[in-house]
């Protein structure tokens, strides 16, 4: 169905990212940013939203130049397109977020090589038209946005006690360093996605009861 | 000398890219089900990174830094990369087929390894020389076999295990990965004079 030119529905479109086809925990894609940058909210979202605004562009931008760009060279055109956004943003976080780009480093540039931008632009941006494309691109974003925050957020209320660098518990809390390393990331990330499975099974066996 | 061997203990131990850093994970979580295909993917990295760093530290030098280019860095080194990838790929079935056949589709894959660009842009950000930054490159990389290989050891031993239905694949993976990486937490306990 998505293969043709139609025009599908944009808030299924949007949904479909967030929800139905969440990248990271039904699509389990673009494990390592999700690893490395969800050690904190604030790397979190600032990881969420720089990966978001990439994807928006390149989808468009892809879109857009769909029926430009030859079957035979279109993934190397695709990571120059991607990479072009990724040093825009790279730069704008150096300008004004000069913090956040230092904590997160390496992975901003790296969001080059994230798998879920290149596999939207090769599975939904090259196949549909400009406005469907910007929407997947932001209900994509949002979906990898929101895992990032609820691994981060149960990473650093475990790892450190504290949301948002707001502290959340007394002197008394001790907290798991562990969390905040890349062993308490796995493990989280590990957790939650058997918690997804067994959701989707769930509603798998609801369905089929009521046939 | 020494020098040198202090990058190669840290890069491959201390800041393993996989196990620490979480650089190189989608190959590392995708491609360790079973150990031969661990040991292909894992030569194959190890082969370009070491070839990636070296080029791509010549390109930094003489044309991005040369031409105050600098900002380009990561289109640069992407299109580098994935030119490389291309060229090995070409040259390794002209003269060596059996390698070729062996490492099979692994190496397409490569271009798309955060591990590749990650020991490149590193390289960089650490100031490496040009033999620096070819040991750095090369033993990141092997950095990331030997993660890989012990990991898809443990896959290979626990595959038939009977677990609950909802952590079976992808869960049970994490969190083995987890427990390998809690291992390697021992190793930073060593420190180095760098």
């Amino acid at each position: 169905m998505m293969e043709q030119e139609t025009t599908p529905k944009l808030s299924s479109v949007l949904l479909n990212g967030i929800v139905f086809e969440n990248p990271v925990f039904v699509q389990l894609l673009g494990m390592c940013p999700t690893l490395a940058t969800s050690s904190s909210v604030k790397n979190a979202l600032g990881m969420g939203l720089s990966a978001t605004a990439v994807l928006i562009c390149s989808n468009i931008a892809i879109s857009a130049l769909r029926k430009l760009i030859p079957d035979k060279v279109r993934i190397a055109a695709y990571i120059i397109v991607i990479a072009g956004f990724v040093t825009a943003v790279d730069l704008l976080l150096q300008a004004f977020f000069e913090e956040l780009s230092k904590s997160l480093g390496v992975f901003i540039p790296l969001i080059v090589v994230n798998c879920i931008i290149l596999a939207r632009a090769e599975a939904f941006a090259s196949k549909n038209g400009v406005l469907p494309s910007a929407v997947d691109g932001l209900g994509m974003g949002l979906g990898f946005t929101l895992a990032l925050l609820l691994l981060g957020s149960i990473r650093e209320i475990l790892g450190s006690g504290s949301w948002f660098g707001i502290q959340l518990f007394g002197d008394s809390f001790k907290p798991m360093l562990t969390m905040a390393t890349t062993t308490g990331g796995f493990l989280v990330l590990g957790f939650l996605i058997a918690g997804v499975q067994a959701l989707s099974a769930r509603l798998r066996k609801g369905e089929k009861a009521h046939e | 000398m020494s020098e040198l061997f202090l990058i190669a203990i840290n890069a491959v131990l201390i800041e393993n890219y996989v196990l620490v850093r979480t650089i190189g994970c989608c190959p590392f979580l995708g491609v360790s089900k079973r150990t031969e295909t661990a040991v292909g993917m894992g030569m194959a990295v190890i082969f370009t990174m070491t070839l990636s760093s070296g080029i791509t530290w010549a390109v930094n030098k003489y044309i991005l830094v040369q031409f105050e280019l600098e900002y380009m860095r990561t289109v640069a080194f992407i299109l580098v990369i994935a030119t490389l990838v291309q060229f090995v790929e070409m040259a390794l079935k002209k003269i060596m087929p059996a390698l070729y056949s062996a490492l099979g589709i692994y190496l397409p894959l490569i271009t798309t390894n955060c591990a590749v660009l990650g020991a490149a842009l590193d390289g960089v950000t650490k100031n490496y020389n040009f033999i620096e930054s070819v040991v750095f490159g090369m033993t990141a990389a092997v950095g990331f076999a030997l993660a890989i290989v012990l990991f898809s050891g443990v896959r290979e031993r626990t595959a038939g295990n009977d677990i609950p239905a909802a952590f079976r694949g992808f869960p049970f993976a994490l969190i083995s990965a987890s427990l390998l990486a809690l291992a390697f937490t021992g190793f930073s306990g060593l420190s180095l004079p760098l």
